[in-house]
């Protein structure tokens, strides 16, 4: 592995394909983001109802050069001042992320500058960092999202835990499959967190999974307990179903990364992903002096795209050489599809 | 001018390097199908044994397929993103004219059939011309039926190569003077692509780069679905 001195503002570009977006962006340090390019192929998959993953990739591999060349041109440097070239290669779909993953690979060739591999959870945190760069560490990161819900502690750039994560539903997969059983539509997130302003929250009290037990997570049984009382209760209002729900899934995410918060001495606690924008979830304050960071304030699809696909998704941390160093992969890495081998590779942990 | 040129639209991962003086250098491996991770060290291995860096480089060769998806989406957007930051110019080659290249010392008619799945064959006919080959007609997408009995038809002497030929060999081998090529030309090189694209390069056919995609042959399947849904719907 080549040793990496890297300057801590020295500007990175970063790709992220991941998913439905095609992103690069020119960062310098923890919190100077010199360009941001997002292209988005929303339109692409809106008539499937889903991302299709050929149709991504496709548009991907059209996208690509021009979303970077953008981003290289707003930055206003020159390709050379470009100290490392940083792609996401997992969690994701794999023909997306391999993409970026060669690309990025192509650019540190020519430009004779390390590449490294970023984990798109690993991203999000950093997303925490640019967007807050008063932050302190260390921070517990709750990261929820529609394919990830995991409770992650910063101890310093690099250096992570992961303290707990689902163990079969994500939390924005959940919200996604009682809006479809309910027919509310997709994505179920924003639907029900509208909703849920008419309803009741204690009118129906849905079973709080492993509340007391570690840090781990499980949502599928609050699904089928809502499809169970809905097929019980035909009568019910759905306002009131889904405000239950959504307590449901806010008590166990507040409490656990309260308790995780509590447990690891952190003096932040930040939320990433995008269940973040659900706002049952930002007024969840916590009760302790730690501030709850809410990353995501605004409309969840564009902010989490800017916010963390942006700016953060194929952003190289720029820390201490040391932690860098240790994430800094030779060009022979490859791209991985799956959240569980992917945070198994985070390192530090 | 000096070409890179890349392969990944098989199993195999290849790269090659050459100019006037044909291939310097070239490496091939068949590692399944991990091509994003093989890619990059091969080009960096090529340069490193022909001495050269990548800013000696005049053109990026890539094989457009058709061919396994993922292995030809990491070839292209290298050598879209190569030539994109060097500033220069990118030659797609199809891979029909790839494994035609390879058995053009041959006065027969050359036809290359490349299996495109779901029982049907990619081909094109090729002669030899000094310095190389030239198609004879379009690309084609058809049964193996259809391509057995063009070739019946023709009467011509015919050299079949690519792995299509090969999938469907019972309906081409009892054709009268119809030659299967060796299963070992089947795949297209790193080193014929090398070749083909520099005397492409001397006659300046560049391919902009917005315009360099893998041959897919068909739409996705989400699309193809939607469509006949639609059309269900209409009727
Ligand atoms: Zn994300």
């Amino acid at each position: 592995m080549e040793p990496l001195e890297l300057a801590a503002d020295a500007p990175v570009l970063g790709i992220e394909t991941s998913c439905d977006e095609t992103a690069a962006a020119v960062v310098c340090g923890a919190s100077t983001v010199l360009s941001s390019v997002v292209s988005s192929q929303i339109d692409l998959h809106a008539r499937f109802g889903g991302v299709v993953p050929e149709i991504a990739s496709r548009a991907h591999l059209d996208l690509l050069v021009p979303v970077v060349a953008e981003a290289l041109v707003s930055a206003g440097l020159d390709d050379r001042e470009i100290a490392a070239v940083g792609a996401t290669y997992g969690p994701g779909l794999i023909g997306s992320l391999l993409i970026g993953v060669s690309a990025a690979k192509a650019l540190s060739m020519v430009w004779g500058v390390p590449f490294v591999a970023v984990n798109h959870m690993e991203a999000h945190l950093y997303a925490a960092l640019l967007e807050n760069p008063g932050l302190e560490l260390p921070l517990v990161v709750l990261l929820v999202s529609g394919g990830h819900t995991m409770i992650v502690e910063m101890r310093a750039p690099g250096r992570y835990r992961i303290l707990g994560r689902t163990l079969d539903d994500a939390a924005g997969e959940a919200f996604d499959k009682v809006a479809r059983y309910l027919g509310l539509g997709y994505p179920g997130g924003p639907v029900i967190d509208r909703l849920a302003n008419d309803g009741d929250p204690e009118a129906i009290r849905f079973p709080r999974s492993m509340l007391d037990e570690g840090y781990d997570f499980s949502f599928s049984g609050l699904k089928t307990a809502v499809i169970n009382w809905v097929r019980r209760h035909p009568d019910v209002a759905a306002a009131d179903v889904v405000a239950s729900f959504q307590a449901a899934v806010v008590d166990v995410l507040v409490t656990k990364v309260r308790r995780a918060a509590d447990a690891v001495g952190a003096k932040g606690v930040a939320i990433g992903g995008g269940v973040a924008a659900n706002s049952a979830l930002r007024s969840a304050s916590p009760r302790r002096a730690s501030p709850m960071v809410a990353l995501v304030r605004a409309e969840p699809r564009d902010v989490h795209r800017q916010r963390c696909h942006g700016r953060g998704g194929g952003v190289v941390p720029a820390g201490p050489g040391r932690s860098l160093a240790a994430r800094l992969r030779r060009r022979g890495v490859a791209a991985v599809a799956h959240l569980r081998r992917v945070a198994a590779a985070l390192p530090g942990r | 001018m000096l070409i890179l040129g890349i392969d990944t639209a098989t199993n195999q991962v290849g790269c090659a390097l050459g100019g006037h003086e044909g291939v310097i250098a070239s490496v091939a491996s068949q590692r399944g199908r991990r091509h994003a991770e093989s890619l990059a060290p091969s080009i960096e291995f090529v340069l490193g044994q022909a001495d050269v860096v990548l800013a000696d480089v005049g053109a990026i060769a890539v094989d457009l397929g058709p061919g396994l998806f993922t292995g030809l989406r990491v070839g292209i957007a290298t050598a879209k993103m190569l030539a994109h930051a060097l500033g220069i110019p990118v030659l797609g080659v199809s891979s029909l004219d790839l494994v035609a290249f390879a058995v053009r010392l041959t006065p027969r008619l050359i036809v290359a059939a490349i299996d495109a799945r779901r029982s049907e064959l990619y081909f094109a006919s090729y002669r030899q011309v000094p310095g190389g080959i030239q198609r004879i007609g379009e690309h084609r997408i058809g049964s193996p039926d259809e391509l057995a009995s063009e070739l019946m038809a023709s009467g011509e002497e015919v050299l079949l190569v690519g792995d299509g030929a090969h999938r469907y060999r019972e309906q081409f081998a009892a054709i009268p003077r119809v030659e299967l090529a060796d299963q070992g030309w089947s795949a297209p090189c790193a080193r014929s692509l090398v070749q083909l694209a520099h005397a492409r390069a001397l006659r300046e056919e560049f391919d902009a780069g917005s315009t360099v995609m893998p041959i897919y042959l068909r739409r996705p399947d989400a699309e193809i679905n939607w469509d006949t849904r639609e059309g269900r719907h209409r009727a």
